[in-house]
């Protein structure tokens, strides 16, 4: 495994130091968890459900203790911090606005537990409502609110006693599609325009390429890759990242010849294709190679020279708008898919018809199977 | 276009609105017919006998029914004159019909709620009614000088008419003196008032006992995964599936003075054998074991409250900055209203017309209104007293119910 | 409601009647007493006669007929009520009138049964069985020295120990004013009278914080037995049952008992006239009351049944000397004046209540 701590030797803001935590005593949820976020910088924890994303999340709130290991936030081990001392704010999934309070009312709860007077209340309250447009609620209950509206409260509220630190759990999960994606940009502005860190939790890998400075891919406890979103998308280190983030094309093989990055593997079907070795060690070995749909290459001029190609039969071509989406039978696989441009010269693929197709070495990349 | 201003209607020009109804017609007769079942019940078991219990409470005509001669010498004759033989006559022919059709002991008892001692006037003059002869003023006081009391003349004009408002008077503690006035009762008889204060007394200290009690219990029943909760629900369940007389004797059992509670605390000699205490025959006895058994109808509404409250409520608050104990107080406690609400409504209500616990844990100061209204219920018969009294029970609960509307709001009850 | 009730009990008592040509429905108060009368009455009953007796218990068999007549809906054929009921419900007109001479057995020796039955056993509408008393009773291991006298009731000097007194104003007001000294002929006359009422007041005001209230039959035993309270005011039947099924160290004082009757009553209306005029006619015959004394400690009501009363059940107990009508037994009792109460129950019990929560 890579090291996925901060390669500087600068201590992070929030570090995760060999963090363990079970809740049974029996099996780990989070395994050895080694994570050093920047000051000021989006870090998204990825992972589908039962990753142990949340239970770190929670971890670093306060509201689980971690099993072994240590949690420190600006230099300052929190371990044995309770949660109302430790000075984070907390975006939840179900907003958790309090029902029976008014909108101003729940702004100025953090506020008023930490005892400040009544003007300097009001203005910071004003503030934050305004900073997400929500300045003519004041008075509403949050009953009264439409899940967007009531998402912008619940960001205000944790942002409006001036955390160092924001946590954000799912906070668009319950929201329809394209008011998630205006969200998205918004706590983006939010984040760039006050400086402040976020650590937020999703299963939807869309959010986390759009939004993040890196991406934290959990699985099985412990974070499979720890990357800013393009190196993810395009360099996923294992498979497991490689068929979590985006459409991906897999073949599986034998690593015929290493070339230092480069290597050709021999496909179960007997073909060879040319990919970039990124955990290889040695001929030989197995090894499953990953291509993005829209990397793939039917026309012979788009093709780098002497690469080798392979042929495919067309099954399906789906008419999607912006691309074509052909589903394609390659070495012995129905589930190949090529997603080419709909440009004014593209050509028109027809289910039934056969044709050689390859891509950029560097596009495929061989991985250790799973 | 369609012109906005004229009614809509169907592609075959039928009224849009006719239209609607008679599609639903079928479906709202059908729901109709599901519900009718039960709304005859409520009718039959809740309304009827409400309404004739109030109706009872105002409206007695044993005496008016069978004293016709009384009821037309009264109207004849205002209150305050003399009683002369024209009155005696009346009363001789009623006492006779009375004989007749064997109603003197039903007439009496009616006079008699009002003037005691004067139903057996009734039945032994009628026994010799028939023996005596004109003039029926000196024959009849010859059989009993007890007939000349005004009082009693006062209550029978009174009981001529089948509608009144004495009982809820005598529910009051009131009665009428021979003028016709509204006096209170004298001293040494006057009880409903103070039973009803106590009532209202030992019904909120148990709600308030209930509610401290019942809080943790439920908070853990939401809280704890769900097998254990259920395991848990069992035992707070379980009073709900013992009789009500079995779990009030097992109570006599562990809290008399000779029982398990007080052996023990002799044994572990925090009290010797002279100062063992007395829980039970007393209010003591009757608030903890009244607390014991409503306990369930507090616990079950602040649990079905506490489950929908996400732990995420509390999570908030103190991730911005509340302790624990502000957490609770300002965000989870206000959240957990409307179970408090309902618990305390419920366990209040049941309290104040729970009879058979007082009556036998209670001892003297342990009684409560429902023991008296259960008295005339069973023994005395005075159904009248007993439906006005109850009726003002049922008139105070209504009371509260509406206090509790105004102050917090029926829609925010939760029932579970 | 009650319609709902009375309504069902008619459709199951029709039920009842359609499976078997002849049954009698008799309503009592269930338990030991209960069982008495089964095994002395409804047994050779329907030995002799083929009639089938449904027996059912109430808490007071007295209260469900009111609501049946007055419903027009009578289930019951005959109930085993209290004098007070009987007389009440007799003068409401809920009552089939009962002639002694025709309705009921003479005695073996062909005395009319007018005649036989004791002072106050009949009247319009009703004729008794038992008579049964309210008494007092202590527990001989928790009494220094022997009470022999209702005033050693409300003695906590010479005696010590709490006392159980029925929460009730009836027998409680009569035994105060006996144990004050008033004969047992002139206790009523004595509590027509303010002055009557007030003396007996002040007598349980000397006991008041001695005093623990039990409301059921099966209370007071079980208040002697677990030595809540070393005396008690108890029915007699329950302390005898007590005493030999038990085993407990209970012993009657019968000085100031207050006796008081059991009557069958016949509702206005009840479905199985015949057959319930010849149950009637059979339960109270001279045999049948003697008999029952062999269950349950309850005295015969018919002077001819006295000498036939013989062992108890057990096979050993004399029972003459435990019925509340024997000789020795009736010294200084008191009658209970059902006339009394029905004219002043209400009055009374308010006060009695008012003084309580005093």
């Amino acid at each position: 495994m890579p090291d996925l701590t901060n390669a500087d030797n600068d201590e992070g803001f929030v570090v995760f130091d060999r963090v363990q935590k079970s809740y049974d005593g029996e099996t780990l949820v989070v395994k050895d968890l080694n994570l050093s976020i920047g000051k000021g910088e989006f870090v998204t924890m990825l992972g589908p459900s039962g990753s142990g994303k949340t239970t770190c999340l929670m971890m670093l709130a306060g509201f689980e203790m971690a099993t072994h290991g240590e949690i420190r936030l600006d230099g300052e081990n929190i371990n044995n911090v309770p949660p109302h001392k430790r000075g984070i704010g907390m975006v939840f999934q179900n907003y958790a606005l309090f029902p029976h309070m008014t909108v101003g009312e729940n702004l100025a709860f953090p506020l008023n537990v930490r005892g400040m007077g009544k003007d300097e209340r009001e203005t910071k309250v004003k503030r934050a409502l305004d900073m997400v447009q929500m300045g003519d609620f004041i008075n509403r209950r949050p009953a009264q609110l439409s899940g967007g509206q009531q998402q912008r409260i619940a960001l205000a509220r944790a942002l409006v006693f001036d955390p160092k630190l924001v946590l954000m759990d799912e906070p668009l999960g319950a929201l329809d599609k394209q008011l998630r994606e205006h969200m998205q940009f918004e706590i983006k502005h939010l984040h760039e325009s006050l400086g402040i860190t976020v650590v937020y939790v999703t299963h939807d890998q869309g959010e986390a390429l759009t939004m993040s400075d890196r991406v934290a891919v959990f699985d099985d406890g412990r974070i499979q890759q720890l990357a800013p979103p393009d190196e993810l998308y395009e360099r996923p280190q294992n498979s497991f990242v490689a068929q979590f983030i985006g459409e991906n094309n897999k073949l599986p093989g034998t690593v015929e010849s290493l070339n230092g990055d480069t290597c050709t593997v021999r496909l179960e079907t007997g073909e060879i294709i040319d990919a970039t070795a990124v955990n290889i060690r040695e001929a030989g070995q197995k090894t499953l190679v990953s291509i993005r749909p829209e990397r793939v290459e039917f026309k012979p001029d788009m093709m780098p020279e002497g690469a080798h190609t392979i042929s495919a039969e067309v099954l399906e071509v789906i008419y999607m708008g912006d691309i074509f989406r052909t589903r394609m039978r390659v070495a012995g696989s129905e589930e190949f898919v090529m997603k080419s441009r709909n440009t004014l010269d593209q050509v028109r693929l027809k289910p039934g018809e056969t044709l050689k197709i390859g891509w950029h070495p560097q596009d495929a990349r061989a991985l250790e199977p799973m | 276009m369609t012109d906005v201003t004229t009614e809509l209607r169907t592609a075959d020009g039928k009224s849009l609105k006719a239209a609607l109804a008679a599609s639903q017609v079928r479906a709202k007769r059908r729901a109709f017919f599901l519900v009718a079942p039960l709304l005859l019940f409520i009718l039959v078991t809740f309304v009827v006998p409400i309404g004739q219990m109030l109706k009872q409470s105002v409206y007695n005509d044993a005496f008016s029914s069978t004293a016709p001669a009384l009821d037309k010498w009264f109207q004849a004759n205002p209150l305050g004159t003399p009683l002369d033989e024209g009155a005696y006559a009346a009363l001789a022919s009623d006492l006779k019909l009375m004989k007749e059709n064997r109603t003197q002991g039903q007439a009496g008892t009616r006079i008699n709620y009002d003037v005691a001692g004067t139903r057996s006037l009734f039945t032994s003059t009628a026994r010799k009614i028939n023996r005596l002869e004109p003039p029926w003023k000196e024959a009849i006081l010859g059989v009993n000088e007890g007939w000349s009391d005004p009082n009693l003349w006062r209550a029978m004009r009174s009981a001529s008419s089948p509608y009144t408002i004495d009982f809820y008077l005598a529910a009051m503690d009131h009665t009428r003196d021979k003028d016709n006035n509204i006096v209170p009762v004298n001293p040494n008889r006057a009880i409903y008032g103070k039973l009803f204060g106590r009532t209202a007394m030992l019904s909120i200290i148990i709600t308030v006992l209930c509610m401290i009690l019942a809080f943790p219990i439920a908070h853990l029943l939401a809280t704890l995964p769900l097998a254990k909760s259920n395991l848990l629900m069992i035992f707070v369940l379980l009073p709900f599936w013992t009789s009500l007389l079995v779990r009030t004797t097992s109570w006599m059992v562990l809290l008399q003075q000779q029982g398990v509670l007080n052996d023990l605390l002799v044994w572990i000699g925090i009290i010797n054998n002279g100062q063992r205490l007395e829980m039970m025959y007393n209010k003591t006895g009757t608030i903890i074991a009244m607390t014991h058994i409503l306990l369930p109808f507090m616990v079950l509404p602040l649990y079905s409250v506490m489950r929908t409250i996400p732990p995420s409520y509390v999570r908030a608050a103190r991730s911005l900055g509340a302790t624990s104990w502000t957490a609770f107080r300002k965000i989870y406690l206000p959240q957990t209203l409307p179970g408090i609400g309902a618990g305390s409504l419920l366990v209040f209500i049941l309290s104040v017309g729970y009879y058979i616990t007082p009556a036998l844990v209670g001892g003297a100061d342990g009684q409560l209104i429902s023991n008296m209204i259960a008295f005339h219920m069973q023994n005395s018969l005075n159904w009248s007293l007993a439906a006005a009294l109850a009726s003002l029970l049922l008139g105070g609960v209504v009371v509260l119910y509406w206090l509790y509307d105004r102050l917090v709001g029926i829609d925010n009850m939760k029932l579970g | 409601m009650k319609k709902i009730l009375i309504l069902s009990t008619a459709v199951l008592g029709l039920a009842g009647v359609a499976a078997q040509a002849e049954s009698v429905t008799v309503l009592s108060w269930g338990g030991a007493y209960e069982k008495s009368q089964v095994e002395a009455y409804n047994k050779p009953f329907t030995e002799a006669t083929g009639i089938d007796v449904n027996m059912q218990a109430a808490d007071n068999p007295g209260t469900p007929i009111k609501a049946q007549v007055e419903a027009n809906n009578v289930s019951i054929d005959v109930a085993d009520v209290e004098k007070s009921d009987a007389v009440r419900l007799c003068d409401e007109g809920l009552l089939e009138p009962i002639d002694p001479d025709t309705d009921l057995a003479a005695a073996p020796d062909g005395t009319p049964a007018s005649q036989d039955f004791i002072d106050g056993a009949l009247t319009d509408c009703a004729v008794a069985n038992i008579v049964w008393s309210t008494v007092m009773a202590y527990n001989t291991d928790k009494v220094d020295g022997t009470p022999t006298t209702i005033a050693d009731f409300f003695d906590t000097k010479k005696f010590p120990g709490k006392r159980g007194l029925r929460k009730s104003a009836k027998a409680t007001m009569e035994m105060a004013l006996m144990a004050d000294g008033v004969p047992s002929a002139d206790v009523y006359k004595v509590l027509s009278t303010p002055e009557g009422v007030d003396r007996a007041f002040k007598k349980l005001d000397t006991v008041k914080d001695d005093i623990v209230w039990w409301d059921a039959g099966a209370q007071p035993p079980q208040l002697l037995a677990d030595g809540e309270v070393v005396m008690t005011t108890a029915y007699n039947g329950r302390i005898f049952n007590a005493q030999v099924a038990e085993d407990q160290p209970f012993k009657i004082v019968w000085d100031g008992q207050v006796l008081d009757f059991d009557l069958f009553v016949i509702p206005k209306g009840a479905p199985h006239m015949k057959e319930a005029k010849e149950y009637l006619k059979f339960a109270t015959s001279t045999q049948q009351l003697a008999d029952q004394a062999k269950w349950i400690s309850y005295g015969p009501a018919r002077k001819s049944s006295a000498p036939l009363v013989g062992l108890y059940q057990d096979g050993k107990t004399e029972m003459g000397p435990e019925m509340p009508t024997a000789e020795a037994n009736m010294q200084n009792a008191l009658v209970n004046d059902f006339e009394f109460w029905a004219d002043h129950d209400t009055e009374l019990s308010e006060r009695f209540n008012a003084w309580l929560a005093g």
